[in-house]
């Protein structure tokens, strides 16, 4: 388990720093899949397999064809491709880079200097999601049918002619 | 058996990941993505406590993330394809002009 999870982390971490830096956004795109497919292997080597099929089905699957849809829809060309490249120019890189590097020093000290344990060995199964979700955390469930319904009449109105 | 901070420093490195890419792009395509990066660390994040402690919790958030990210690049996406139609650019840079018509 602890070789696939390596190996996973290690997939999601490149493709998604390859993403963040490509010119074409069709690619970007296809980068950020293959990460999140990494991440759903890391869900499941963790123990979480309702989790990491949801990942592959509604990230990977609805989420993001959903994305890679509208950047069809924008025909991006070569020349769209060649401004991008010319927006990141190494300059503009430098100091992001140093505030991350800033947060990420203060995270690590964060995660690294609390006590270890291990992940619990066991799975958790959907049906003990399922349990907890239309039970204890029902209200929240209501919550979120509405968020979807606002963002639905926000979509339809914004998108209208 | 995985120690908890592994997966832990993989969400850290992934949200910052994604604030680099939101820092640092400057096309609205790319902007959203970041945001999607950072919102699917924040998941990784909610499992990994989950699992933690043996608790379906992190998967229930994980469920509610997954919601949230869907409602927000909807909306995103159709500001973008609506900025795209007004400005004929993608440049987050160019949308000054905050008013009406």
């Amino acid at each position: 388990m602890n070789v696939a999870f390596c190996a996973a982390a290690a997939v999601t971490l490149v493709t998604t720093a390859l993403a963040i830096t490509r010119a074409n956004a069709v690619h970007a795109l296809l980068y950020f899949v293959v990460s999140l497919l990494g991440m759903a292997v890391i869900f499941f080597a963790l123990g979480a397999p309702f989790a990491a099929a949801l990942e592959v089905i509604v990230y990977a699957g609805a989420i993001v064809v959903l994305f890679l849809f509208v950047v069809m829809m924008l025909s991006l060309d070569r020349a769209a491709a060649l401004r991008e490249r010319s927006w990141m120019a190494r300059s503009v890189w430098v100091l992001p880079a140093v505030f991350v590097a800033l947060l990420g020093g203060a995270l690590a000290r964060a995660v690294f200097a609390t006590a270890g344990g291990a992940v619990a060995p066991q799975v958790i199964t959907p049906q003990a999601v399922g349990l907890r979700l239309f039970t204890t955390d029902l209200g929240a469930v209501e919550l979120a049918s509405m968020l979807l319904l606002a963002s639905l009449v926000g979509a339809f109105h914004l998108g209208r002619k | 058996m995985i120690a908890w901070q592994l997966p832990a420093a993989l969400a850290a490195a992934l949200f910052l990941l994604g604030l680099l890419g939101l820092l640092a792009r400057r096309s609205l395509v790319f902007v959203l993505m970041s945001i999607e990066i950072m919102v699917n660390a924040t998941g990784l994040l909610f499992i990994t406590a989950g699992m933690r402690w043996g608790n379906p919790d992190g998967q229930v958030m994980l469920i509610f993330v997954l919601n949230l990210a869907g409602a927000e690049l909807a909306l995103g996406l159709i500001l973008i394809l609506r900025l795209r139609a007004r400005l004929t650019t993608l440049d987050g840079d160019a949308a000054t002009l905050l008013r009406d018509t």
